[in-house]
């Protein structure tokens, strides 16, 4: 093995150009901030509506027809629902699996709802974890899962590398006693980020492999302009995180698990030159915790 | 037979004869006054045409214990259990038709169950006519008393059931039944084992072949049986004079009831609470024959004794006297023993529904705050044990223990530094006080350090040493000790590491306190042995854990500790072993008793160059990794 010190060395990224500067103005927030608000509240009406019986399948179509009612036109990937031990991406092997099946929701099962919208280019990405009837393990995730958001804004305004968030992540889950699902999703990705959409010539709202096809192309864009900058629109803890932040919008999804149950939130980061910040705080699983916090 | 039938009725004509008091092991007991709780008074009860010895102790005021023996025995295999609860029980105990000092009937037809039973309700009822007795039985008593427990008279004369090694034969019935119609693969298996344990039922089938076999050689032998099958030390008193006898006789036993019963079972429920001893040794009896019973005995409480068929009451009588006292108590009103508390079954369910399978055990786990000792304790909760763990880590231990207490189990935390004996003798008294003795010891705190020999300095062996090989040395003394003196057996599980046997110049403390475990185990392993206390010698290779993270290396400044934990934590994880894995393997070696469980690719890998090629790792220690 080569002496780790030279290693270390070599190994701070030299190529990394200068970040680019912060895209949105106060008007894009807005809009984003107003679509993330829209979504979750799809995401608690669907959950209203869910009782034990109901298929993973049902769930999603009713989740998509009250984002299409809203006006959504296009998404950014297809929504999702898990029921029981499929929240916490237990015996998943093939990204197939992440599709929406036939199991039914039972007394006692965690849930979650997973679904991205897409309006005049602007995309929100939420993740809205529920249980049905009584679970004290989800209980118990749902307080810790603040500690994750905290942990994570606050790395980020240190400005941090992405990998080492995500590793200082790693670590709150390991020190929870918990384990890390979002190492399930493609890529590892704990998070991703958003841009808005620019006018397309490819029809909204057909998808491919559950993500729409405007996605696909302006993902493979970033992809391939970021390499070229030495970042990644992709946060993972691999070598292509070992770069500061970028500015711009991070969809952020921490996602832990805990025997056959599984709890996550997503939400919009924002990142500037020298802050960061959540987007909005007025979302459920934020006040869901605070409120489990406070009746401790 | 014919022989049998004479010999019977000579028997007959002597009983009739002889004053109870003259027959019985239990005469030399008796001492010179007749009053101490020790002192064996004998009368005789009527059944029906039959006269039965019967045999009491202890004060009558106390609640009663009815035990009732099994097949070839009389009344004085219950010699120790008797003495033991005679102290504040009052223990009557009878020689069943056919056996030691009762009459034996004339006919096959005449040890029916239905007629076992009535002889036990009318001891009962001369006994105890007041209250109702706790009865306790072993093997053919066993099957008697179920014909007893489950018919409607039991509401009123029987407290409670005690069973030992005998199933009722119509739950049998049922049982096979169940297991023919639907043969599953795990079915199937168990009904072969079954079939394998029941060779001798066949055999007593057969006309002359069994009773001839008694008279001819088999009584002679059958100390040497019980010495060299079924462990049991000989005594001078055991077994009865009337062995040959009463062996022959019996065998009617086994022609009059097994297949009327187990072809054409009826439905025998029962409202008693019942308590089930399972032998785990039992060479006639398979542990798996009580599965299901909650169909029938809702009230059961289950317990495991690691003893054979009769070593559990020659060998382990005080073991099942506790057993049965903790049991009469709490059916008379006073709290569960904890045990006891455990043994019920109920919370023996798993999160999907399925029997937990460490129910009812203590489990005690060092270093439990973080890593593969968090894992294992959740691995141990879920299944249904219950947990005693300590960790200098308060919060990390804290949060073991709320996890573990969402997954059901009762779960105690202590602080402390394993490194410190009087800490760990203390952690250890605290348990045995609080919980009770453990049934598995999880020796898993340890610390890493890497540093060649000569960098490493004094200080930095001593850490590693008394935390790694002092530590789980003062694990196994403390808990070693209580459980074998509590003497029902149980398992430890000591955490070496690949490092054991994988040399490298890069960790000669470390990979010195592992070794030192590994041979601290291994003849700590011999010397259990024959307690039927386990030990497992688990060897993990990279797991990503906690370990990497507070590693300390010698020679080197804080930034460059930092660094190199950083490092080696990122390394680790990459391997991404996850310590839960390493928790199934320490659960399934106190499941099968495996001696060494190299866990880990790499860490079996060089467990077989070791043995292969040693001279190889030794080469390969020169590289500077670790």
């Amino acid at each position: 093995m080569s002496d780790p010190r030279t290693h270390h060395r070599t190994g701070v990224r030299a190529g990394a150009g200068k970040p680019p500067a912060f895209p949105f103005d106060a008007h894009d927030l807005d809009r984003f901030r107003e679509l993330q608000q829209l979504a979750y509240r799809c995401a608690e009406r669907t959950a209203a509506w869910l009782e034990p019986g109901v298929t993973e399948r049902e769930a999603a179509r009713r989740l998509r027809r009250e984002l299409v009612a809203e006006g959504v036109q296009d998404f950014f990937h297809v929504p999702f629902a898990w029921f029981g031990d499929r929240t916490a991406f237990r015996h998943f092997h093939t990204p197939l699996q992440f599709f929406a099946t036939g199991r039914r929701l039972a007394e006692g099962m965690s849930y979650v709802l997973d679904c991205a919208p897409v309006v005049d280019g602007y995309t929100a990405d939420i993740g809205y974890a529920g249980k049905v009837g009584d679970n004290p393990v989800w209980d118990r995730i749902a307080e810790d899962l603040l500690e994750y958001r905290e942990l994570i804004v606050r790395l980020v305004r240190e400005r941090r590398t992405l990998n080492e968030v995500y590793a200082a992540v790693d670590a709150k889950i390991a020190q929870h006693g918990y384990d890390n699902r979002h190492q399930v999703y493609p890529g590892r990705v704990i998070g991703h980020q958003v841009t808005r959409m620019r006018e397309q010539r490819l029809p909204a709202g057909v998808n491919l492999f559950g993500f729409g096809v405007r996605t696909l192309q302006t993902l493979g864009r970033e992809l391939i302009s970021e390499r070229l900058h030495g970042r990644s629109p992709l946060w993972a803890d691999g070598r292509a995180s070992r770069h500061a932040p970028t500015p711009g919008l991070w969809a952020v999804e921490p996602h832990v698990g805990f025997r056959d149950v599984g709890l996550k939130f997503e939400e919009l980061l924002v990142v500037t030159e020298d802050d960061a910040y959540w987007l909005d705080d007025d979302l459920p699983h934020v006040h869901r915790g605070r409120a489990l916090a406070a009746a401790r | 037979m014919n022989g049998g039938d004479r010999m019977a009725t000579e028997r007959n004509k002597r009983n009739k004869r002889s004053d109870v008091r003259e027959s019985g092991a239990n005469e030399r007991q008796d001492g010179p006054a007749d009053t101490g709780a020790g002192a064996v008074r004998g009368r005789r009860v009527r059944s029906g045409a039959l006269s039965l010895a019967v045999y009491e102790q202890g004060d009558p005021t106390r609640p009663t214990v009815l035990l009732v023996h099994g097949y070839p025995d009389t009344h004085a295999v219950w010699d120790d259990v008797a003495a033991d609860l005679a102290v504040d029980h009052h223990v009557v105990r009878y020689d069943v038709r056919g056996a030691g000092a009762s009459n034996s009937p004339r006919t096959t037809e005449e040890y029916r169950l239905e007629l076992l039973a009535r002889d036990l309700f009318a001891v009962a009822d001369a006994t105890s006519p007041d209250r109702p007795v706790h009865v306790v039985a072993h093997d053919w008593g066993s099957i008697q008393a179920w014909e007893a427990v489950t018919d409607p008279r039991s509401a009123e004369r029987v407290a409670s059931y005690t069973t030992l090694s005998g199933p009722c034969l119509d739950h049998m019935g049922f049982w096979l039944r169940r297991r023919v119609r639907r043969p599953t693969p795990r079915h199937l298996k168990q009904l072969a084992a079954q079939g394998v344990h029941s060779w001798y039922i066949y055999l007593f089938h057969l006309p002359v072949l069994a009773p001839a076999a008694w008279r001819l050689g088999l009584a002679r032998a059958w100390p040497r049986v019980l010495r060299d099958l079924e462990r049991v030390t000989p005594r001078a008193d055991h077994p009865q004079r009337t062995l040959a006898g009463d062996a022959a006789r019996g065998v009617r036993l086994y022609r009059a009831n097994m297949l009327p019963r187990l072809l054409h079972p009826t439905p025998r429920p029962t409202a008693v609470p019942v308590q089930v001893i399972t032998l785990t040794d039992d060479h006639y009896v398979s542990p798996a024959l009580s599965e299901g019973l909650e169909e029938w005995a809702p009230h059961l409480w289950r317990r495991e004794l690691p003893a054979t068929h009769w070593s559990a009451l020659l060998e382990k009588g005080t073991t099942v006297a506790r057993m049965i006292r903790e049991f009469t108590a709490h059916q008379e009103g006073a709290p569960a023993a904890d045990a006891l508390a455990k043994a019920r079954t109920g919370r023996a369910q798993g999160p999907a529904g399925e029997a937990a399978e460490f129910a009812g055990k203590l489990v005690v786990i060092t270093g439990a705050g973080s890593g593969i000792g968090r894992a294992t304790a959740l691995a141990f909760a879920e299944r249904g044990a219950d947990l005693a763990l300590c960790d200098l880590d308060r919060d990390g231990l804290d949060r073991t223990a709320e996890l573990a207490r969402l997954l059901g189990a009762k779960a105690e935390t202590h602080r402390v530094d394993v490194s410190d004996a009087a800490a760990v003798q203390a952690f250890a008294a605290a348990v045995a006080d609080a919980q009770g003795v453990p049934d598995v010891v999880v020796n898993n705190a340890g610390i890493g350090h890497s540093g060649t020999f000569l960098e490493t300095t004094e200080e930095e062996w001593r850490r590693v040493l008394d935390v790694n090989l002092w530590g789980v040395i003062h694990g196994c003394r403390a808990f070693g000790a209580l459980m074998k003196e509590r003497g029902a057996g149980g398992h430890i599980v000591n955490l070496s590491s690949a490092a054991a046997y994988l040399p490298s110049k890069m960790l000669a403390a470390y990979a010195t306190s592992k070794a030192a475990v590994f041979m601290l185990s291994d003849c700590l392993r011999a010397e259990l042995a024959r307690d039927r206390i386990g030990v497992s010698t688990i060897c993990p290779g990279i797991v990503n854990t906690n370990i990497t993270r507070t590693t300390t290396f010698s020679g080197v400044d804080a930034a460059e500790q930092e660094r190199r934990q950083k490092k080696f934590s990122g390394l680790y994880a990459r391997r991404g072993f996850p310590p839960e894995k390493v928790a199934a393997e320490i659960l399934d070696a106190v499941r099968t008793g495996r001696a060494v469980v190299p866990v880990t690719v790499e860490a079996k890998a060089a467990r077989l160059v070791s043995r292969l090629a040693p001279g190889a790792l030794r080469l390969a220690a020169r590289l500077k990794v670790g």
